[in-house]
C-alpha cells in the first residue's frame, strides 16, 4: 500500500562511505615502505624482502593479538579492558600447572600429571571466562567505571599468579600442551580466532547488539536489547580470548611465570586503537585491529632492523599510540562539524 | 468452527476493547526525588484514532509516555491493553506487547546504517544463523517505499541531517507492526514539508486502526491531525476532548488554568536608563532576529515552550556560544561577546538553567562553589588566591542569601536544590554584575526556597540590575516581570507590558 499521494519528500539520498580500514592499511602500506626505503639507505638490504624476519614478526605480535581482538569487541561497545594481561598470567599459571608431565617429580600437581591437553586448555579458557564475566557483572550492574573494574581484575588476577606457586615458575609441560606454542602454531590460532570474531561482530545479533550499546547505551536500550546481560557477555568474551593468550604463551615459552602478559593489555589496547577501533565507542573492526597488529609489529620489527635503541623504541611506540588516538578524536570533530 | 468458549473469550476481549479503548491508563502516579512527575492521571486510547497529548513545559507528558514504553516504571496506578492489566517492566516488554515508540531526543545508533538500525534485535537470518544482509536492506527499501521515504538503507546514521534521522525513527517505529505508537514530538525537526509527509502517514496508521499517542504544544498540529486529545497541568489529568469540539483558546484556559497563590509580588521599583540593547541577535538554524533591550532596575521576563530557543539566547550573549551575527549594546557601546570572561568583563552574569550539569561544582565545598567566579577575575597576587578576603566575601553574601549549611566546607551535592540554587546566585552577586540572565532560576526547588528566590530577585532590581529572567511557569514570570518577551521556535513572537499580560496571552504567543 502507498502511503501518501504526495511527491517523495525532501529526504535525499546519503552518499556511501569507504570502508576506514582502507585508510589503516594505507598507512600500513606507507610504513613499510619507509622502513623498506630506510633499509636501503641505511642498512643496504631489503626490510620486507625478508621472510624470516616478517615470521618472527607474525609470531611475536599473534599473542597479544589474540587479546587484541576480545579487547576490540569490548571498544566498540564503549568499554576497556586493562585485565587482559594479568588474565593472562593467572591463566598460564593454572593452565600449566595441570599440564606438566609425570616424569618431572616436583610437579605442582603430582596426582595430576600427564593429564590429556584438552584439560589445562578447558580449565585455562574457564578462569578467563569466570575473571571476564567478573569484569562484566561489576559494570554492568554496579554501574562502576569499566576502567576501574578491569583494573581491580588487573591487579587481583596478578596478585593470584604470583600467589599460585608463592612466585615459582612453572615447567615441563607434555608434548601436547607445548605443541600449541610451537613453531607457528600461535599465528593459525589467532587467525581462527579472528576468523570467527569477525564473523561474530558483522553477522550475528551479538555483534549488532555490541556495535549498538558502543553508539548510543540510551538508543540500544529502548530498542529492547538488555544492555546489562550483553555487557556482561562482551567482557566474558574478552575474558576467555585473554585466557587463551595465556595458554598460548605458557606452551610457546613451555614455562609459565607470574609476570607473563604484563603490558600486554596496553600493547593490545594499542593495537586496536591503531587499527581504528575508536575509544568513544561504536566504530571498529577485527579486520581493523589485524591491520593495527601488523603495523604495530612493523613499527617494532622495523625499529630493529633499524638497530634503534630499546629505550627509543618505547618511547616512540608510545608516541605512536597517543597519535593514533589523536587522529581518532580529530575525525570524530570534524565529523560533528559537518553535521 | 469456532468453539463456544473462544467465541465467548473473543466477545469478552471485544467488550473490554468497546469500553477501555486500546489502552487504558488510570491513577498513575510517579515521583522523582522532590518532584511528582505524575499523580493520579489517566488517559484512554482508541483503536483508529490519533490522541494528542497537550500541556506545558513539565506538564509530565514525556514521563507519561515513557512509563508506557516502559522505561520508566510508576509508582501506583494501572495499564490496560485491550482491557487487559499489563506490567512493562522494560522497553522490551512494551514492544512486545505492541507498543512503540518515536523519542523526543534521538535514539538512533551512530556509525551503523540506516537498515542495521531500524531492524535491531530483529535482524533477518540465513539458514547458518548469520545476519543476512542483502534482505535486511531489501526489508528496508520496502518498508521505505510503502513510506515513501526516499534514503538509502547503507547510508551510515552519522552522515544524515537531522530531519532524515527523524524519519528513520519514524520508520523504525512503523516497522514493529504495534498496535500503539507514540509520538514524541515527532515534528521538531521537520520542516512543513515533511510534516505533511509525516501526517500521511500517521493518517494511513490511522486507517488501519493503530492507536497513536501524539505528544505536542502546537495548536495548528493539533487541530489538523488529533481526533481526541487530553491535556495535562502539572502532573495531573485535566480533561479529554474531542479536538472538533473545541477551539484553541479553550485548550490554551485548560493547559494554564494555574493559580497564582504563594508567588511573591513584585515590588515596583524605579526603572533607570536602558543598559543592555541587543539587535537583530542571529545564529542560523537557531535564532533570529532577537531584539529587545533592558533597563537598570527592570525584570525583563522571557517566556516560550520548549524548543523556543530562550536559553540558546542566554547562552549567546554570555558568550557561551556565541551568535554569529546582531549587535549588543552595553550602555549605548557595541561591544564584543565571544567567551564567558568577557561576557563578565561587561558585568554579566548568568545563572544556567541547570544547576547539576551546568552550575554546581557538586563534589566541591560551598567555599569553592561561591568563590569560583569571583577568583577568575579579582583576588589573586601572584597567582595566589586573597583567601582572607574572599572566605570573608563569601560567608557574608551565604549570610545575606540565608544559605542553609553547617559550614562553607559543606560538600555541595548534600545541599538541598533550593540551597544550591541561592549558592549560584551567591557566585553570580560576588562578582557585582549589572547585567543579571537568569535561566529558570526556581526550577524543581520547593515553595519557600521559591519565594525567597523571588523576593532575592526583586530586591537585585530594587538596586538596579537589569535582570532577564527565563521561566516556563508562567506564574512566575507574570509575577515577576516589568516586561514579558515571547519567543516562539527562535523568533521574537511578541512583548507584553505587565499590565496587559495574562498566561492566556502568553500561551497565544508561545503556541503559534
Amino acid at each position: 500500500m502507498n502511503a501518501t499521494t504526495q511527491p517523495a519528500i525532501a529526504v535525499s539520498r546519503a552518499r556511501r562511505r569507504l570502508p576506514a580500514e582502507l585508510n589503516i592499511l594505507l598507512v600500513l602500506v606507507g610504513i613499510s615502505l619507509t622502513f623498506e626505503i630506510l633499509g636501503w639507505i641505511l642498512q643496504g638490504q631489503s626490510f620486507l624482502a625478508n621472510p624470516q624476519r616478517l615470521s618472527i614478526m607474525i609470531l611475536q605480535v599473534s599473542v597479544i593479538g589474540i587479546i587484541a581482538i576480545g579487547v576490540t569487541q569490548v571498544i566498540i561497545s564503549g568499554g576497556i579492558d586493562l585485565s587482559s594481561g594479568s588474565i593472562v598470567g593467572a591463566t598460564a599459571m593454572i593452565a600449566m600447572s595441570l599440564a606438566q608431565v609425570g616424569t618431572f617429580d616436583r610437579a605442582v600437581y603430582p596426582g595430576l600429571t600427564d593429564l590429556p591437553v584438552v584439560v589445562p586448555v578447558a580449565v585455562g579458557l574457564l578462569v578467563g571466562l569466570v575473571c571476564g564475566a567478573i569484569n562484566g557483572l561489576f559494570i554492568a550492574y554496579t554501574r562502576i567505571p569499566p576502567f576501574i573494574a578491569t583494573l581491580g581484575m588487573m591487579v587481583a588476577a596478578r596478585g593470584f599468579a604470583k600467589w599460585y606457586t608463592k612466585g615459582q615458575p612453572i615447567s615441563f609441560p607434555t608434548d601436547s600442551f607445548a605443541a600449541l606454542g610451537k613453531g607457528l602454531a600461535p599465528v593459525f590460532i589467532f587467525l581462527v580466532v579472528a576468523a570467527i570474531l569477525h564473523v561474530v561482530l558483522r553477522y550475528t545479533r551479538y555483534g549488532k547488539f555490541t556495535y549498538a550499546i558502543g553508539a548510543n547505551p540510551q538508543a540500544a536500550r529502548v530498542s529492547g536489547i538488555n544492555v546489562e546481560r550483553h555487557t556482561v557477555k562482551i567482557y566474558a568474551v574478552a575474558g576467555v580470548l585473554s585466557g587463551l593468550a595465556g595458554i598460548v604463551v605458557a606452551a610457546r615459552g613451555l614455562t609459565a611465570q607470574a609476570g607473563m602478559g604484563t603490558m600486554y593489555e596496553l600493547d593490545a589496547i594499542a593495537m586496536a586503537v591503531i587499527g581504528g577501533v575508536s575509544l568513544s565507542g561504536g566504530r571498529g573492526s577485527v579486520i581493523g585491529t589485524m591491520i593495527g597488529m601488523v603495523i604495530f609489529g612493523v613499527i617494532i620489527s622495523g625499529f630493529t632492523f633499524l638497530r634503534l635503541d630499546a629505550y627509543y623504541q618505547e618511547m616512540l611506540k608510545g608516541a605512536i599510540i597517543v597519535a593514533a588516538v589523536v587522529a581518532d578524536v580529530y575525525r570524530q570533530r570534524k565529523r560533528v562539524k559537518k553535521s | 468452527m469456532v468453539s463456544p468458549t473462544t467465541a465467548a473469550a473473543i466477545k469478552r476481549v471485544l467488550e473490554a476493547t468497546e469500553t477501555d479503548g486500546l489502552l487504558a491508563i488510570e491513577g498513575i502516579r510517579k515521583e522523582f526525588p522532590g518532584v511528582v512527575a505524575l499523580d493520579d492521571v489517566r488517559l484512554r486510547v482508541r483503536p483508529g484514532t490519533v490522541h494528542a497529548l497537550m500541556g506545558e513545559n513539565g506538564a509530565g507528558k514525556s514521563t507519561l509516555m515513557k512509563i508506557i514504553a516502559g522505561i520508566y516504571q510508576p509508582d501506583a496506578g494501572e495499564i490496560r491493553l485491550r482491557g487487559v492489566p499489563v506490567t512493562l517492566k522494560s522497553p522490551l516488554d512494551a514492544l512486545e506487547q505492541g507498543i512503540a515508540m518515536i523519542h523526543q531526543e534521538l535514539a538512533l545508533m551512530n556509525w551503523m546504517t540506516v537498515a542495521e538500525n531500524i531492524w535491531i534485535r530483529r535482524e533477518p537470518r540465513n539458514r547458518l544463523g548469520l545476519i543476512d544482509h542483502a534482505k535486511m536492506v531489501e526489508m528496508t527499501e520496502s518498508l521505505f517505499s510503502r513510506l515513501n521515504i526516499v534514503l538509502d538503507p547503507r547510508a551510515q546514521v552519522s552522515d544524515l541531517t537531522v530531519a532524515q534521522k527523524q524519519m528513520v525513527e519514524i520508520a523504525r517505529a512503523v516497522s514493529y507492526e504495534s498496535n500503539i505508537l507514540i509520538m514524541d514530538e515527532p515534528t521538531s525537526a521537520l520542516t512543513d514539508r515533511e510534516v505533511e509527509h509525516l501526517f500521511a502517514i500517521i493518517r494511513d496508521l490511522r486507517a488501519r486502526g493503530i492507536g497513536i499517542v501524539y505528544i505536542t504544544h502546537k495548536m495548528n498540529e493539533l487541530f489538523e491531525i488529533a481526533d481526541e486529545f487530553t491535556v495535562f497541568r502539572d502532573g495531573k489529568y485535566v480533561g479529554t476532548h474531542a479536538s472538533k469540539d473545541v477551539t484553541r483558546d479553550d485548550i490554551i484556559r485548560m493547559m494554564v488554568g494555574r493559580e497564582i497563590t504563594d508567588m511573591f509580588p513584585k515590588i515596583d521599583c524605579p526603572i533607570g536608563d536602558v543598559i543592555l540593547e541587543v539587535k537583530n541577535l542571529t545564529l542560523p538554524g537557531v535564532f533570529h532576529d532577537i531584539s529587545f533591550s533592558i533597563r537598570r532596575g527592570e525584570i525583563l521576563g522571557l517566556a516560550g515552550l520548549v524548543g523556543s530557543k530562550r536559553s540558546n539566547v542566554a547562552e549567546a550573549l554570555f558568550g557561551v556560544r556565541p551568535a554569529a551575527s546582531g549587535e549588543i549594546l552595553i550602555d549605548g557601546r557595541p561591544v564584543t561577546i565571544d567567551s564567558p570572561g568577557a561576557a563578565m568583563a561587561h558585568g554579566l552574569a548568568f545563572l544556567t538553567e541547570d544547576r547539576k550539569e551546568t552550575g554546581c561544582f557538586l563534589a566541591l565545598d560551598c567555599l569553592e562553589n561561591i568563590q569560583s567566579a569571583l577568583i577568575t577575575r579579582s583576588h589573586v597576587k601572584a597567582g595566589f588566591i586573597d583567601q582572607a578576603t574572599v572566605t570573608k566575601l563569601a560567608e557574608d553574601m551565604a549570610a545575606k542569601l540565608r544559605i542553609k549549611t553547617p559550614n562553607l566546607h559543606e560538600i555541595v551535592e548534600n545541599l538541598s536544590g533550593g540551597n544550591q540554587q541561592k549558592l549560584l546566585i551567591a557566585r553570580w552577586l560576588l562578582t557585582r554584575p549589572r547585567i543579571l540572565i537568569l535561566d529558570e532560576p526556581t526550577r524543581g526547588i520547593d515553595v519557600g526556597a521559591k519565594a525567597e528566590i523571588h523576593r532575592l530577585i526583586t530586591g537585585l532590581a530594587a538596586e538596579g540590575v537589569a535582570v532577564l529572567m527565563i521561566s516556563s511557569e508562567l506564574p512566575e514570570v507574570l509575577g515577576m516581570s516589568d516586561r514579558i518577551m515571547v519567543m516562539h521556535e527562535g523568533h521574537v513572537s511578541g512583548f507584553l507590558d505587565r499590565s496587559e499580560a495574562s498566561q492566556v496571552r502568553i500561551m497565544d504567543l508561545a503556541a503559534r
